[in-house]
């Protein structure tokens, strides 16, 4: 079964038909990034066809699929974190607010400021808890002195949802905390230094079901300041948090929409044959 | 299902496979051979460990055995009274000295005739008369009264006091004779003779004389060489390898330059040194034998190995945190030098030094640009004539006294010692700071 329908997918590439199904209307709070025809190429093999996807402002959007799909290509394309692969290519306009950001004048810099990253393995630097969410801050000179600095610190370890948890101990290293914990710390990292956006690479697929719930709290509650855009394997995760779910299939954004249209009834077989299991 | 599909497509049918049965003689044996082969494997790892012991035991014995009288030194205390001695208290530096010497040490033993005295006299050290004089303008107040000296004794009669003088040979057969044993025994019944811990190996400089011979001139040489190298090949090894590892397009130019570099890193020692010769004396006109052009050429030697450990180190550092400093907007250069570089920097330091040990003992570039001249004295920096550890041992080797024997012996030690307390560091370094992932 799974043979056939790649079968599908592939004949469906080779005769160019790749047309992405829309469920609904666009996102409902505007549109905050987009992709418009979007190829990712790595070297001769291509990674992502022509993908169409508008992300809401203010609102979470998952992207499922089953391994390979392409889903965290497109995700590394919004901060341009592709261009550390030597042998990625990228045609296509993706924008932030309206503005190509693989223009040649956008500055990379600002760009992943902008748009922050949490990664599927918690990451942090092995530094102090401080350290690590002061170094944004730091190195963007948002802080005008020390006690600045310390506010932002507080508030982005709050806002986190870590506060509490590590308040005593800001000068131990961040590698010493747990897994969720050392996740929240990475989300904290990426909220201090004020992005709009906020791109979560699989951010619980490390993490026990308790740090899992943990996160996912915080995803909703992040969701009224920052636009958020997270990759999962797990469609309940995609369920629970999201508001809108894009269905990545070989490179193929098969199908897209409001998650609840999604997953009650996509137009596509495809996406109801992942959605219930069948593949993937 | 697709197995089935495919037995089914040959000729021949499968035949039924017969449950095993792990108690079977045939099974037992073939475990028994397997776990023969764990203990043979086993067995000749401990033989290959035990002749590479075997072997570094012999080289260390062996040097201990003909070094380890180097390190004391036959002395004579000998007495001087000065309130009786002829010198001119005005120009004490060409007083007569030798005199003054002769008539101190002539006190100790009674009348002798000439001959005897002649004899007598080559039994010290030849620069005798200027330890005096050296000391006595350091401390004037010793011109007032008596004081004792401790005067090295010359070679030959320090080999006999240690023993290495066969007296039962004839006497034209050996390089002390009937009167220097005799008086030397005198001397000994007297108590004047000593033999201390020889501070002079790290305290003197190299000398025609092998009782005066030290290695301090050698010392500071070395460590003149190992900062002029450092200085070079550290910063300069660690920027070509972040630029070759973090920034340079991955392109045939890059291999080209990655290729040379590990060439460069097995080119022979030799060459460099003649590299050195021909550059930076010949076209730069840089002084000969100077720890600067060592140092250069050291450098030149150092950099691959350094340029290789630094590129393992930074790729060694995983990309994930690469990206978490990218993902917030650190710029390249802030993410090399703000995370990654502090993180494989106890490796770079280990390969460092373990780069700079193998410097240290590197002779034959030394020998091609002139490091291996006979200097009394310790260079006062890097653009002064100099010899190293390696060069003062090649000297030392050459020379034909005996007591150069066992100094070429004890300078190796030296040079070994240096050498395995570097690379402690460099395990201390490692084990103290590496991380793991």
């Amino acid at each position: 079964m799974n043979q056939m329908s790649e079968f599908a997918v592939e004949k469906a590439i080779g005769e160019r038909m790749a047309t992405t199904t829309s469920t609904s209307s666009g996102p409902a709070g505007g549109v905050k990034m987009a992709g418009k025809d979007v190829c990712v190429f790595y070297g001769e093999k291509q990674a992502l066809f022509d993908v169409n996807l508008d992300i809401g402002a203010r609102e979470v959007t998952a992207l499922i699929g089953p391994s390979g799909c392409g889903k965290s290509t497109f995700l590394r394309c919004l901060n341009r974190m592709n261009d550390t692969i030597d042998i990625a290519r990228i045609e296509g306009l993706i924008t932030l607010d309206g503005n190509d950001v693989y223009d040649p004048g956008i500055d990379v810099v600002e760009l992943r400021a902008r748009v922050g990253m949490v990664f599927q393995k918690p990451n942090p630097f092995p530094k102090s808890i401080f350290e690590n969410v002061a170094y944004g801050p730091r190195i963007h000179g948002i802080a005008r002195n020390k006690t600045d600095m310390e506010e932002i610190v507080t508030s982005a370890l709050k806002k986190a949802g870590l506060f509490e948890e590590v308040k005593d101990r800001l000068d131990e290293p961040g590698t010493g905390l747990s897994g969720g914990q050392q996740q929240r710390l990475c989300i904290a990292r990426a909220i201090a230094v004020s992005p709009e956006v906020i791109l979560m690479d699989e951010p619980c697929s490390a993490l026990d079901p308790i740090a899992t719930a943990r996160i996912e709290e915080l995803i909703d509650e992040l969701r009224e300041n920052y636009t958020i855009v997270i990759v999962t394997h797990s469609m309940q995760q995609a369920a629970r948090v999201s508001q809108r779910t894009a269905f990545f299939h070989l490179g193929i954004l098969v199908e897209e929409g409001a998650t609840d249209v999604i997953f009650t009834s996509p137009r596509e077989k495809r996406t109801q044959d992942y959605i219930t299991g069948r593949f993937g | 299902m697709a197995a089935t599909d495919i037995a089914g497509s040959s000729a021949t049918p499968p035949s039924p496979r017969l449950p095993v049965v792990w108690k079977s003689d045939e099974m037992t044996r073939r475990r028994k051979a397997r776990y023969a082969a764990d203990r043979r494997l086993r067995l000749y790892g401990m033989v290959a460990i035990g002749f590479a012991l075997g072997f570094l035991m012999i080289l260390v014995g062996t040097l201990s055995f003909t070094g380890y009288r180097a390190f004391t030194q036959s002395m004579v205390t000998i007495d001087i009274d000065f309130s009786s001695a002829e010198l001119d208290r005005n120009n004490l530096m060409e007083s007569n000295w030798r005199t003054i010497f002769r008539d101190g040490v002539k006190d100790d033993v009674g009348e002798l005739s000439r001959s005897e005295e002649r004899d007598y006299f080559s039994m010290f050290t030849s620069s005798a008369a200027y330890l005096i004089r050296d000391r006595i303008i350091a401390d004037r107040s010793i011109l007032d009264g008596r004081a004792t000296f401790t005067i090295p004794m010359s070679d030959p009669i320090d080999q006999l006091a240690k023993g290495l003088v066969d007296t039962n040979l004839p006497e034209d057969q050996r390089r002390v004779n009937d009167n220097q044993v005799k008086l030397f025994n005198q001397l000994k019944a007297k108590g004047a003779v000593s033999q201390p811990f020889n501070w002079g190996l790290f305290f003197n400089s190299d000398s025609r004389f092998p009782e005066l011979a030290g290695l301090a001139g050698a010392i500071s040489g070395s460590f003149w060489l190992l900062l002029v190298c450092f200085l070079i090949s550290f910063p300069v090894g660690i920027g070509a390898a972040i630029y070759l590892e973090e920034f340079a397009p991955k392109n045939r130019f890059t291999d080209l330059i990655e290729i040379n570099i590990n060439n460069l890193a097995a080119v022979p020692s030799v060459v460099f040194g003649l590299l050195g010769l021909a550059v930076f004396l010949g076209w730069f006109g840089l002084p000969r034998s100077a720890p600067f052009v060592g140092g250069l050429v050291l450098a030149l030697m150092t950099l691959p190995t350094i340029i290789i450990v630094t590129r393992a180190a930074l790729t060694s550092v995983p990309s994930s945190i690469r990206e978490a400093a990218l993902g917030i907007g650190a710029s390249k250069h802030e993410a090399v030098f703000h995370h990654i570089l502090p993180l494989s920097m106890p490796s770079i330091m280990t390969g460092t030094i373990i780069g700079l040990a193998q410097a240290l003992g590197e002779t034959a570039p030394l020998l091609l640009i002139g490091m291996n001249a006979f200097i009394t004295s310790p260079p006062d920096g890097i653009f002064e004539a100099s010899t190293a550890l390696p060069t003062q041992i090649y000297i030392w080797a050459d020379s034909p006294e005996r007591g150069f024997v066992a100094r070429t012996s004890a300078a190796i030690l030296v040079l070994l010692a240096f050498l395995v307390s570097m690379n402690t560091i460099a395990i201390f370094l490692r084990q103290r700071f590496e991380r793991r992932w």
